[in-house]
């Protein structure tokens, strides 16, 4: 892998993990405000937009669904997902911190062992498969 | 739906989303040029890639049905029990898109998933 791929590599990684963690918290957030949603019917999803915390949070998952993509025109799919756990451990932090939601031991350990996880993956290649041939920009 | 019907949709919509993703990214090149002329020509290719067009709808239900969910569910549940989706995506990564899967990383995404697990709790 270059050092260009390396570089990108690592800020790619930030936006994805940092979007989708606050896009998730963010809409979270706002779907309490919101009440419970288990229609079939797309009128209340759509309804529910309307909602800042909600619209703030799908503008960010729309950030991260952007960053993904580009991150996964050059890494591995496999790659990516376990790296990209460590937002699971963001998560439960916000959640604790902002959400005011109990965090159990079980749930401190399961943070090991994503950490562990994502340590050991992100020592491996960003890439395995056979370089791309397209000519994108 | 029940709570758990919603994961399960969630699981299966983001593993399919994501390969398929990662096929119309693979398809189309490693993106260089972060320049918004070069962004707007990579979107014209991206919105007639059948791969990615098939991504985004998949992405779509799973978005929707994960709204579905925090609206049913505490976050740190939500988060961390639709993420067991990272065992059936490795799968389909090695079998579908043909990466390699050494021990290191085999043995990393097993970890992120039994923490996951631990997070569900």
């Amino acid at each position: 892998m270059t050092e260009e791929q390396h570089k990108k590599t690592r800020i790619f990684t930030v936006i994805v993990v940092l979007s989708n963690v606050l896009g998730n918290s963010f809409l979270s957030r706002g779907m309490r405000g919101v009440g419970e949603l288990l229609s079939l019917s797309p009128l209340p999803y759509i309804q529910a937009l309307f909602n800042p915390w909600v619209a703030l949070g799908a503008s960010l998952l729309v950030l991260w669904l952007l960053s993904h993509m580009a991150l996964l025109s050059w890494a591995d799919l496999s790659y990516v997902l376990p790296v990209t756990a460590i937002g699971y451990v963001l998560v439960a932090l916000t959640a604790r911190v902002f959400l005011h939601e109990h965090v159990s031991p079980w749930r401190w350990a399961g943070i090991g062992l994503i950490v562990a996880g994502v340590m050991l993956v992100s020592r491996t290649a960003a890439i395995t498969t056979a370089k791309p041939s397209g000519d994108a920009a | 739906m029940t709570k758990w019907g919603l994961v399960g949709l969630i699981v299966l919509a983001t593993s399919a989303g994501e390969v398929l993703q990662s096929m119309g990214m693979k398809h189309n090149g490693e993106i260089h040029d972060f320049r918004p002329g070069a962004l707007r020509s990579l979107a014209a290719r991206l919105v007639q890639n059948r791969y990615i067009i098939a991504s985004v709808l998949a992405m779509a239900v799973s978005f929707f049905a994960f709204m579905a969910l925090v609206s049913v569910a505490e976050l740190s549940f939500a988060v961390p029990v639709t993420a067991s989706s990272i065992i059936l995506e490795t799968v389909l990564a090695k079998y579908l898109l043909k990466e390699t899967i050494g021990w290191k990383r085999g043995a990393g995404a097993l970890l992120v998933a039994c923490g996951v697990a631990l997070l569900s709790l």
